[in-house]
């Protein structure tokens, strides 16, 4: 056996598509609609939701065992506001512009539902290995879903890429613009990253007909 | 064997096959079907959904004729071709020179309006197996007049795109969707694209074009202007009824509104009732302003105060209140379908226009988005005009077995 069980490498890899939680289990909606106008805010949060989730899912897994069950969301909260304060500051040291871009909406990990859920779902119950493998999982399965709707809103909304000029530059009509092509500003606004999400929710049932509900 | 006949042979043959839906709907709209129900009750009427359709273009078409000529109309008024004018019948707006201009202009929005939203509607059927459906029919007659003259054919084919799928199709097409498509793909439009779909410089044509040269042409409607407390400009009442002014391509024409009111009333398609309401709520929002105004509470420093001191029985002719209340507020899948409900989905349409109309600093006009909002909140009337209704009811009974 490798490092990976059949059963591990399914922790990670279902979050991704059939479990998926945004498209499957909508769950943290609002900050994928906050934060994708571009790409890079959106992987910066995929990765800070990959850490706190990963390392928060070991801590409560160890602590599982001890932690009285009538103030466990208390402690949950404050394992999870302990790792975003980390997060936070680290990006404040290291990447102010971009924390600054990022404003409150970091700080608001704290109250992203899918971390609570795989707290509450998982952690509690199984051991630190198997639930750092979930917790990257759910957290991987966040960030590809951030990053495919932060790429569309960008290069769409502002024709670029990373800030890169990636469509020719829309003042001095370069590239794309020169023919007319121009930024669709609905693209920017937070009701479009909602039907970005829509679209792949749609996609992705209509790709797997056994993940639509029964009504 | 005359055509029905043959297309009716032709339909026996693709019967089944992926393309039978497309074929059904060219010979549907051409002629009733030849198939007979078999068991039940045998009811026929002639307005199924497409003579329903087909009635409400009709009444769309002396606004598109009428916003034909208006197009070339207000370029050649700028570029002073023509001198104003005076009556309805004036050979200053009915000429050749402004039906050519302006056609040039219009008839393309048509053409991809109707060719994208059909391809797209034809692609929907096609892959779903089920009959290609008449709803884009009106809808593809509506988006080309309420756009300004100059928005660029793959912004609208896109908006199109953008209109239908997530406004219609993902809802389950006709019959279904929550908000009306045409608004939906003007507010598609207008977020996308402001620089396009408001300003001074988009309602005639060709004044993006010659911005900053001597000859520049104004593009500016009355509802801009008044907007910035200039006033209704040169136009005059007259004017402002029989549509001679800048604005989208088919709203201006507030004589040719009222015809096609009249028609959809006549026929019974149209609800005279949301109708009615929506102008009574806009008068009464302007009524509200015009109070607010000679209370004093509001001076002619303020930037409102251009758009709320104008007469509040005004408000209907200018902007597009008249064209939304007649032809976007009566769509009867997104309005409310009591009787009850339809008065106060109507007069909220207006009361709200009128108020976004004023107060929206960025553009100086709000039926569309009052319309869509509304559209939203229509079912929710409906509601509680039927749990008011069940509850009268309930009280009545009880009075009587008591």
């Amino acid at each position: 056996m490798g490092l990976l069980s059949k059963k591990d490498t399914r922790l990670i890899l279902d979050p991704l598509a059939d479990d998926n939680p945004i498209t499957i289990q909508v769950l943290g909606i609002c900050s994928a609609l906050a934060i994708t106008a571009q790409l890079k805010p959106s992987i910066v949060m995929a990765v800070s939701v990959i850490f706190v989730l990963g390392l928060g899912n070991v801590v409560i897994s160890l602590m599982r065992n001890i932690i009285p069950s009538k103030i466990r969301i208390i402690v949950q909260l404050i394992v999870v506001a302990t790792l975003v304060i980390i997060v936070d500051q680290v990006l404040k040291a290291f990447a102010y512009e971009l924390s600054k871009e990022l404003s409150v909406f970091i700080g608001l990990i704290i109250t992203n539902c899918i971390i609570m859920g795989r707290f509450e779902a998982f952690a509690l119950g199984n051991g630190p290995w198997k639930s750092f493998l979930d917790g990257v999982g759910n957290a991987l399965g966040y960030g590809v879903i951030l990053i495919i709707v932060g790429f569309f809103r960008e290069l769409l909304g502002s024709g670029t890429l990373f800030g890169f000029k990636v469509l020719g530059d829309s003042v001095e009509k370069t590239g794309l613009y020169a023919i007319g092509y121009e930024n669709n500003g609905f693209m920017v606004l937070p009701p479009m990253a909602l039907i970005v999400v829509g679209i792949i929710i749609w996609v992705q049932r209509s790709r797997n007909s056994a993940l639509i509900e029964e009504n | 064997m005359g055509l029905k006949q043959n297309l009716h042979t032709l339909k026996m043959k693709y019967k089944g096959t992926k393309m039978a839906p497309a074929f059904n709907a060219f010979h549907t709209f051409l002629y009733l079907p030849n198939e007979t129900t078999h068991n039940g009750t045998h009811i026929k009427a002639a307005d199924d959904l497409k003579r329903t359709m087909n009635m409400v273009i009709m009444s769309l078409v002396p606004c598109l004729l009428f916003g034909i000529f208006n197009a070339g109309y207000q370029y050649n008024l700028q570029t002073e071709e023509v001198t104003s004018a005076l009556s309805f019948f004036s050979t200053e707006f009915w000429n050749f020179s402004n039906f050519t201009i302006g056609a040039w202009k219009v008839l393309p929005l048509v053409v991809v309006s109707y060719g994208v939203g059909l391809i797209v509607e034809f692609i929907f059927a096609v892959i779903k197996g089920h009959e290609v459906e008449e709803g884009y029919l009106v809808t593809g007659m509506l988006v080309p007049l309420i756009v300004p003259v100059d928005i660029p054919l793959w912004m609208l084919s896109i908006a199109v795109i953008f209109g239908v799928v997530i406004g219609k199709e993902v809802f389950g097409g006709t019959g279904m969707n929550i908000l009306n498509p045409a608004l939906t793909i003007r507010a598609f439009l207008f977020f996308a694209y402001p620089t396009w779909m408001s300003g001074d410089k988009v309602w005639v044509t060709g004044a993006v074009d010659t911005v900053g040269q001597p000859d520049a042409i104004s593009g500016e409607t009355i509802l801009g202007s008044l907007a910035q407390n200039n006033g209704f400009g040169d136009w005059s009442m007259m004017d402002q009824f029989l549509g001679f002014i800048p604005g989208s391509v088919g709203e201006t024409s507030k004589l040719l509104i009222i015809v096609g009111a009249l028609i959809l009333i006549l026929s019974k398609i149209g609800s005279w009732r949301i109708i009615l309401s929506t102008l009574a709520g806009a008068l009464c929002m302007g009524l509200i302003f015009n109070g607010v105004v000679n209370a004093g509470w509001v001076t002619e420093s303020s930037k409102f105060f251009g758009l709320m001191s104008v007469d509040f029985w005004q408000h209907l002719f200018i902007g597009s209140i008249l064209f939304g209340a007649v032809y976007m507020a009566t769509d009867p899948v997104t309005a409310s379908q009591t009787n009850k409900g339809k008065w106060i989905y109507g007069f909220l349409i207006g009361f709200i226009s009128i108020m976004i109309r004023v107060f929206n600093p960025a553009y100086p006009e709000g039926v569309f988005l009052a319309i869509l909002l509304m559209n939203v909140f229509a079912p929710t009337i409906d509601h509680y005009v039927l749990e008011g209704n069940i509850k009268k009811r309930a009280k009545r009974l009880k009075l009587k077995t008591a």
